[in-house]
């Protein structure tokens, strides 16, 4: 202690009371220097991104590859400043959005009630779970001529493709969530008088949410997914028609700037999810518990 | 002493065809103690899920207050050697559980969380408690609906020593004060001794009752005193068949492999 407060007030002799008195280290207040500490961290998240956008622009200016190919990060902002004061980027963003809402929300409650039935009785699984094993295997775009065909070009096809997208992670976790329940809680609920549906809802249910919040966000980001290739094939409006329109207009600033707000959007909606999985799984004692 | 609580008369428990209690008949009026006491596998867990109505596949009547037991039953509470609390609960929506939603409002849960020393962490979670706080918390549950009889399946042997023996003092304490019969499953002899008011001595093979003893000492007990002791002997006799019996070693392994080898255990004349 007596060294380092000798060289502190050679080199700092404003802060030698500080140092002396309070019995402080040298150095930022604390709470200041985690901030910053964090900060740091996340400062150094925009390195790489800010650089290669600079390096993107610099290529495109330098004219070693066609600005008509790639268009530069400036011109995209230009796109998307356009599209936003036109209105043209908020209805494709609004309906995108109503539809992966709409089909995820369908998906992920039809995925609750058969995962539940699989999950909780024997017979249900046999008869079920096979079939669905099976279904799951069938590639998203194989199902689109079929709904087509079936349910028209309206809204229908595409919410129940979304709905289909968002269906298999939020029931295969669900499953596997109360396959992990520990028996001995189920013992307690049985002690308890619990049965059916009320030990359903105060054992299983929340015994099985981390492994639920998986599923629901697996589901999510499928359900964004499946929702481009529904509009990729058959839409008059949405990101993915934005996109369609971008290649066909030879305009690659559309679709990269379509691009962009996809993924603003998944991540958006993906950090919804994780912030309410984060407060209400606030009682998990795992390993990054802490920073809950 | 006053009207039998428990009445327990199994003759026959089985399971797969193997005899796991043979002809155990006891009875517990209100207010006692009993501790049953016995070898791994003699049937003392299962006893008591019996007499917890979760177990029902067995030959025999067993009566509480009466009547054949029930699950869920308000006469009778149950404590296991694991705390079993809801991960996702507070502590004082643990101790309500049994009354549902807004369980951890009611005042009785107050008065519980008071009781066991948890008045101050009624928001805490489980992964938060130390395990004697957990298992303070397991106990409160289990009075949550005043039981005349309290089943502890081996309660206090995942803590530590220190805590133990607190926790032997806040059951009775609360067994004290509710007038609550406790009938209590364990290894711990000294546990056993100092703890009831007769110690049920069981063997295995089939499980069966092998004596008992009485513990006519009155509370609250000095843990060094001497009869405390004697009575534990007692029962260390009792459990090993009436005869002073240590298991001397010396002779089979002198004849067993030399030193450094791996010793054939399936030779020896006792099994491990």
């Amino acid at each position: 202690m007596g060294h380092a407060e000798e060289q502190t007030i050679e080199r700092f002799p404003a802060e030698t009371t500080r140092v002396s008195r309070g019995g402080w280290t040298w150095g930022p207040h604390p709470g200041l220097a985690r901030w910053l500490a964090r900060w740091g961290g996340r400062r150094r998240a925009f390195v790489v991104p800010l650089g290669l956008l600079l390096v993107w622009e610099g290529v495109v200016a330098a004219g070693w590859v066609s600005a008509y190919l790639l268009p530069p990060p400036s011109e995209i902002g230009r796109t998307l400043l356009e599209l936003a004061a036109s209105g043209r980027l908020f209805e494709h963003v609004g309906v995108s959005t109503l539809r992966v809402l709409v089909g995820f929300s369908i998906g992920a409650s039809l995925a609750l009630i058969v995962g539940a039935l699989v999950g909780l009785s024997r017979r249900a699984e046999d008869y079920l779970d096979p079939t669905l094993q099976a279904l799951r295997a069938i590639p998203s775009l194989a199902w689109v001529p079929l709904l087509l065909l079936w349910l028209g070009i309206d809204e229908a096809p595409k919410i129940t493709l979304i709905a289909i997208g968002a269906f298999f992670p939020v029931y295969l976790n669900f499953v596997a969530g109360i396959a992990n329940v520990d028996r001995k809680l189920v013992e307690v609920g049985a002690i308890f008088g619990l049965t059916g549906f009320e030990l359903i809802r105060r054992i299983f249910l929340p015994a099985a949410l981390p492994n639920l919040f998986t599923g629901l966000r697996g589901g999510l980001s499928l359900a964004w997914m499946f929702l481009v290739a529904a509009e990729l094939i058959a839409a008059t409006r949405g990101l993915g028609y934005l996109l369609t329109d971008g290649r066909e207009l030879g305009r690659a600033d559309l679709v990269i700037s379509a691009i962009i707000v996809l993924a603003l959007l998944g991540k958006l909606s993906d950090g919804v999810l994780q912030w309410l999985e984060r407060h209400s799984l606030v009682w998990r004692d795992g390993y990054d518990s802490r920073r809950a | 002493m006053t009207d039998v609580l428990l009445d327990l008369s199994v003759d026959e428990k089985s399971f797969l065809s193997h005899r796991v209690i043979d002809a155990i008949r006891f009875a517990v009026p209100g207010g006692e103690i009993v501790s049953l006491v016995g070898p791994s596998g003699c049937g003392k867990s299962t006893l008591l899920r019996i007499v917890a109505g979760l177990d029902t596949q067995y030959c025999g009547t067993v009566r509480i207050k009466g009547a054949p037991p029930q699950v869920h039953s308000p006469d009778v509470g149950l404590i296991f050697q694991e705390p079993r609390l809801m991960p996702w609960l507070t502590v004082a929506e643990n101790i309500g559980f049994e009354l549902g939603r807004l369980g951890d409002r009611h005042p009785r849960v107050k008065e519980l969380l008071a009781e066991v020393g948890l008045a101050g962490f009624p928001d805490a979670y489980p992964k938060q408690l130390s395990g004697g706080m957990a298992q303070r918390t397991a106990i409160a549950r289990g009075l949550l609906s005043r039981p005349a009889l309290l089943l502890l399946d081996e309660p206090f042997s995942a803590v530590d020593a220190f805590t133990r023996m607190r926790l032997q003092d806040l059951i009775l304490a609360l067994a004290a004060r509710h007038g609550t019969t406790l009938l209590l499953v364990t290894h711990d002899i000294a546990e056993a001794v100092y703890v009831s008011d007769r110690v049920i001595v069981m063997a295995s093979e089939p499980g069966r009752v092998t004596g008992e003893v009485r513990i006519d000492l009155a509370r609250p007990r000095e843990r060094r005193h001497p009869q405390l002791a004697a009575w534990g002997a007692q029962v260390l006799t009792l459990l090993n068949g009436g005869t002073i019996d240590y298991l001397d070693l010396t002779d089979e392994l002198a004849a067993q492999t030399p030193p450094g080898y791996p010793i054939a255990t399936e030779h020896l004349a006792f099994a491990l």
